[in-house]
């Protein structure tokens, strides 16, 4: 579905946004980071005719747009599950208890971490340090935190998101 | 315990909005500033109230200001650090959700100060409730004239734009942070020239962390006499710390600085989770952990320094009897090696080797003289790169060995019999 969309399309859907970013700015440049927000908010992820759409709208090199694309973690260059599960793996969480949530999170869903489920509904990604150090150990679902988390807990969380998409989840 | 300050307002559910933050008597300091004060005067307060900045490194934030130069005809910028990331800490974050407007009078006062007309807060992309709450408030500010053009009738006027991060710890490094406003992948550039000549657009520019603005707003409504009377001498006013790991009651405490690190520990973390504490970080991970037997130092920014160590952005992560060192150690180094941003070769190469090395003496592989090779790796990367990415790294985990080199012989050990 998403190899369909043209880059007319995307440049439309982008236009106004874009324009509204660049204006925070005194350079194109600047803009490119909010743009490639803006273009995952709407399509879940960053697709191949995207970076040349937004160099086109914001007039800047195309290599631009993937240098800053490819360096952030939190822009997915390949399709992701409707649910992103980051599980916070640093210190902290670790200490209490993230290993083991990994292990049941990687058994529940079959999958190992930065991968997708076969049917598409959740990403699972182990990170760094999310700043919920007070709720380890802590997960972040789309765009929100949980925290205090134990298995129990992740199979309840889990039972809700199944076949919710992620907007209405947050 | 003295009065509580940054945290006054925090369980109030309505502590975000504007009217909540006015009666508690938010935006009187600035009223305060812009009644009184011309910039310069800001800037001599600033300095003698011996305010230091809470990102980090500590540095004293009049003196920051007072490095932006005169007679410069480019805009100035002001840059709030909000890529809170250091593993460990949540205090940003917690004062953005919670009680944003503090954050946005300390802004419009450092820029009333600098002269600076625009300011960026760069939140981490992670961060979607503090995104969502600090631009509310920035919209609440707007509408009751204390953020815009002629804010108060002062004639001085600021727009602030929320730059929203998108991953990487990196971007925590005023340079790179920098880089990142201007639509750059986030790698430190050297210094000099510091920001504060030649920073964002290549202008005058203030980079500080949010806790520290938002300490502005109440040095100037309470006074620098409330705020000295706060800690000790050289390192006075309100402080965040931030509680974890084998803590019975993490979370987010305003002390004094100055307290012990046992007394900390004990008095509000509640203890060791389980049996006693081994260790404990003083300051988020790149600050070199102390063992049990240290814990009578002192937190503050001269105290810990003495000791070896750093206030960092006071995170205290405690290790109880059940942590592994050579776990920790190899936990965070895998951290710093995936953070790296690979511009120097030190860290970048120094750090994927030290993190095998401790991965093969956690899996029991490890070889006589890996110790020996991780301590050369460290002397390695200390010193030798643009930012203190690399120097935080070998930092914590030369500390690591140096208190716990047992742990680590006693990994390597049953191979040495073998070979």
């Amino acid at each position: 579905m998403s190899d369909a969309r043209s880059l007319t399309d995307i440049k439309r859907d982008l236009a106004t946004g874009v324009r509204q970013m660049r204006t925070r700015y005194p350079t194109s440049r600047s803009a490119i980071m909010p743009a490639l927000e803006l273009a995952q908010q709407k399509y879940g992820q960053l697709e191949g005719l995207t970076y040349q759409a937004v160099s086109e709208l914001l007039d800047v090199p195309e290599i631009w747009v993937f240098e800053v694309a490819s360096f952030y973690s939190l822009f997915d260059r390949a399709q992701t599950g409707l649910h992103h599960l980051r599980l916070c793996t640093n210190l902290s969480c670790m200490l209490r208890g993230s290993d083991a949530l990994m292990q049941h999170l990687q058994d529940r869903l079959a999958i190992k971490s930065g991968e997708t489920t076969s049917d598409g509904s959740f990403t699972l990604t182990a990170v760094e340090c999310l700043g919920a150090c007070e709720m380890a150990p802590a997960l972040m679902v789309d765009a929100r935190y949980h925290g205090d988390l134990t298995t129990d807990k992740l199979d309840g969380l889990l039972a809700s998101l199944a076949g919710r998409p992620a907007k209405e989840a947050t | 315990m003295s009065e509580l300050m940054l945290l006054k307002n925090i369980d109030n559910p309505d502590a975000s909005r504007i009217e909540t933050y006015e009666k508690s008597g938010g935006y009187q300091g600035l009223r305060t500033v812009l009644r009184d004060y011309d910039p310069d005067q800001v800037i001599e307060t600033v300095k003698s109230s011996n305010l230091r900045g809470r990102g980090g490194a500590g540095f004293p934030t009049g003196l920051k200001w007072s490095f932006v130069p005169k007679d410069n005809p480019l805009p100035r910028y002001l840059c709030c650090n909000a890529d809170e990331g250091e593993p460990g800490t949540f205090k940003d974050r917690i004062l953005m959700e919670r009680d944003p407007h503090q954050l946005i009078e300390g802004m419009v006062i450092a820029a009333y100060a600098i002269g600076c007309k625009t300011a960026y807060l760069y939140i981490r992309g992670e961060y979607d409730v503090s995104i969502e709450h600090c631009q509310q408030a920035i919209d609440e500010a707007h509408a009751l004239g204390y953020l815009g053009q002629n804010i108060l009738n002062s004639g001085h006027s600021l727009d602030i734009h929320i730059h929203k991060g998108a991953g990487a710890y990196i971007c925590g490094e005023e340079t790179a942070l920098l880089e990142s406003i201007e639509g750059k992948r986030g790698q430190p550039k050297l210094k000099p020239p510091f920001p504060a000549v030649a920073g964002l657009y290549e202008c005058p520019t203030v980079v500080n962390n949010v806790e520290t603005l938002a300490c502005l707003p109440h040095l100037f409504r309470r006074g620098e006499d409330w705020f000295s009377s706060i800690g000790p001498k050289d390192a006075p006013g309100p402080k965040l710390f931030g509680l974890s790991g084998h803590v019975r009651k993490p979370g987010l405490y305003e002390l004094p600085m100055g307290m012990p690190l046992g007394e900390m520990l004990e008095e509000y973390g509640g203890g060791a989770l389980n049996g006693a504490f081994k260790a404990a970080i003083p300051g988020g991970v790149s600050a070199p952990m102390f063992p049990s037997d240290l814990f009578d130092v002192k937190m503050d920014f001269g105290s810990l320094a003495a000791a070896g160590s750093m206030l960092g952005s006071a995170a205290v992560i405690g290790l109880d009897e059940t942590a592994s060192i050579p776990v920790v150690a190899r936990r965070i180094t895998e951290f710093f090696n995936h953070e790296s941003c690979g511009k120097c070769t030190p860290c970048r190469e120094g750090l994927t080797w030290a993190a095998k090395i401790l991965r093969r003496i956690e899996a029991g592989q490890g070889q006589v003289g890996d110790v020996e090779q991780l301590e050369m790796l460290c002397g390695g990367i200390f010193g030798k790169s643009f930012c203190a990415l690399g120097d935080g790294a070998a930092w914590a985990l030369g500390a690591t060995i140096k208190h716990f080199r047992h742990e680590f012989d006693a990994l390597i050990a049953p191979q040495t019999m073998v070979s």
